[in-house]
């Protein structure tokens, strides 16, 4: 059962990016482009997507998940060099192409070449990540 | 368009499902950056078949959709240097702050949580600058 809701929760969320227009690059840097011609439709999409979500926060306390198991425990709130310094290094590559590892995912069938070629370098660069964090603790000691 | 923000809103509805059935069966957190990077660094190795599985979900939606859309243009660039930069600091951004649009964005902001809010912050900071630089000032994007 894990297997077949991974399946549907995989197929809800590439349905969503799908008709959402998430994967096309030019909607995600259009909402970026703030001095452009703005387009909403991202904010929406968030906001839709936070909706089912916060439903399902509220349904955690005293529950298990339905295949067994835990809940994922609350994370540690504090704010990290590594929070900081990933989300910015991403904003960058999010506004440069104007994907993100979902849609990049959803797209691969239909987007072409060029979205093999970001999902190719997006592999390698996480394939960098746990090297770049010991570079980091080596060279800039956290906190 | 006109119906674009519907779109989206129904869009984000059915993102945020994935999510709230992902929670609520599975027990996990529905972060694409990590679902992916769990697999790439094998870190994820124990759950590789459920990380499969969410992926294979994630790509045959759109087949089945597309047929319905007649053609989906995305607007790619097809500037390698852009989509090769843009690759790398997607993966190595997202692995290192543990989260992207859906881990920090749609499933850390609907928890209140204080990290996913300033990872957002963070990207959509950078998202925005860099669209505004590479746009406006240097015209490659």
């Amino acid at each position: 059962m894990r297997l077949l809701y991974a399946f549907i929760a995989g197929g809800l969320f590439g349905a969503g990016l799908f008709v959402s227009g998430m994967t096309d690059t030019s909607k995600v840097q259009g909402w970026l482009d703030v001095f452009g011609d703005w387009d909403p439709t991202l904010a929406f999409v968030m906001g839709g997507a936070i909706i089912p979500m916060a439903i399902a926060w509220r349904l955690v306390p005293g529950r298990k998940p339905l295949v067994g198991g835990t809940f994922p425990e609350p994370q540690d709130p504090r704010v990290s060099r590594n929070l900081v310094l990933g989300s910015t290094m991403f904003g960058a590559g999010w506004g440069l192409a104007g994907l993100c590892p979902g849609p990049s995912i959803a797209s691969l069938s239909y987007g072409g070449l060029w979205h093999w070629v970001f999902a190719a370098a997006m592999l390698a660069g996480m394939a960098l990540a746990p090297r770049l964090r010991v570079t980091l603790d080596r060279t800039v000691p956290a906190e | 368009m006109e119906q674009d923000w519907i779109w989206g809103l129904v869009g984000g509805l059915l993102i945020g499902t994935g999510g709230a059935v992902y929670l609520l069966a599975n027990g996990r957190i529905m972060g694409a950056s990590g679902i992916i990077g769990g697999l790439v660094d094998g870190s994820g190795r124990s759950t590789a078949t459920e990380r499969l599985m969410f992926l294979a979900g994630v790509i045959l939606l759109p087949i089945l959709l597309y047929p319905l859309y007649g053609h989906v243009d995305t607007h790619v660039s097809s500037n390698p240097a852009v989509i090769i930069a843009a690759g790398l600091l997607v993966g190595a951004g997202t692995r290192l702050a543990n989260g992207c649009t859906s881990g920090h964005g749609v499933c850390g902001i609907s928890r209140f949580s204080l990290r996913g809010i300033v990872a957002t912050v963070f990207y959509i900071l950078a998202g925005g600058l860099t669209v505004v630089f590479f746009r406006h000032l240097l015209g490659v994007i």
